[in-house]
């Protein structure tokens, strides 16, 4: 049986921009920055939420002899178009959190919007990556669009 | 590290989605993509494989789309929400690249669904039309 998600890997382009970014803007926590001079300086950089502690996102640089160099480029040239699939952030307040991340820089793709699951917004990171940032609700559907109907 | 080409045209076309309803500025979008309005269009096409204009035809659709499912609001008033100006021109290239009209597409697909519970961007990216184009 599998137990837990414990770690999700994200390609960027630069490990130090990255670790930048999802630190001092996003405001995650260094879990492990390691780098390897036995297996060719690799380097292991993991962040995340400090209330999630057990959860890590490996910030992976596409670098032989993980992956060869045509690869790595064709790989790239999809993050930077945003074609990789993106992930979600959970947040008490989307619409604080947002401003406080545009004030720091952060790109944002979409302004905070109320959808049926709840306030979404969207921003992406130095690669290209999309990261939603979603302030859930319950709800339900079928209320919604008897109140909609109704002009509510 | 400079930043790859493709990076920069992410930039316009996000542009895009986020300004949908206004006209296509093609010289602001070659800004944001670090390229020149000559050469904007043609590396759009081939990083993303098809045109500015159709990407923000087919982004307008998609808000068209998730408009008529989800509001009461009438189709004139969605056709100006999302960019066109023309009733005509939307209910035209509506039925040309969804296959119904916008009010037929409303009576097929309005009222709950299970779309509703699947957060926007990964609804936006299959309900857009690729290669709309006219």
């Amino acid at each position: 049986m599998i137990d837990a998600i414990s770690h999700v890997g994200v390609w960027v382009d630069d490990q130090d921009e990255a670790k930048a970014f999802y630190t001092e803007k996003l405001g995650f926590e260094v879990r492990e920055d390691a780098t390897l001079e036995e297996f060719g300086g690799y380097r292991w950089l993991t962040v995340g939420p400090s209330g999630q502690p057990d959860v890590n996102i490996i910030l992976s640089a596409a670098v032989p002899p993980a992956i060869d160099p045509e690869s790595a480029k064709q790989l790239m040239a999809l993050v930077n178009k945003g074609a990789m699939g993106p992930g979600i952030f959970r947040t008490e307040d989307c619409r604080k959190t947002a401003k406080e991340l545009q004030e720091r820089g952060v790109e944002f793709t979409q302004e905070p919007d109320e959808r049926f699951y709840g306030i979404d917004a969207g921003f992406r990171d130095p690669s290209g990556n999309e990261w939603r940032l979603v302030q859930p609700i319950e709800y339900d559907i079928e209320t919604l669009h008897r109140a909609r109907a109704n002009g509510g | 590290m400079a930043a790859a080409l493709e990076r920069h045209l992410l930039r316009a076309r996000d542009l895009v989605d986020r300004r949908y309803d206004e006209p296509l500025d093609l010289r602001a979008l070659a800004r944001e993509a670090h390229v020149s309005p000559r050469h904007f269009s043609r590396s759009f096409r081939r990083v993303f494989g098809e045109t500015p204009y159709q990407y923000l035809l087919s982004r307008r659709l998609e808000r068209a789309r998730h408009l008529l499912r989800t509001t009461e609001m009438p189709v004139a008033g969605i056709c100006l929400e999302v960019g066109f100006t023309s009733v005509g021109s939307f209910t035209t290239t509506f039925k040309r690249h969804v296959g119904v009209s916008p009010t037929t597409f409303r009576q097929a697909y309005g009222g709950p669904s299970t779309a509703d519970r699947i957060p926007l961007c990964f609804v936006k990216a299959w309900a857009r039309q690729p290669q709309a184009s006219g």
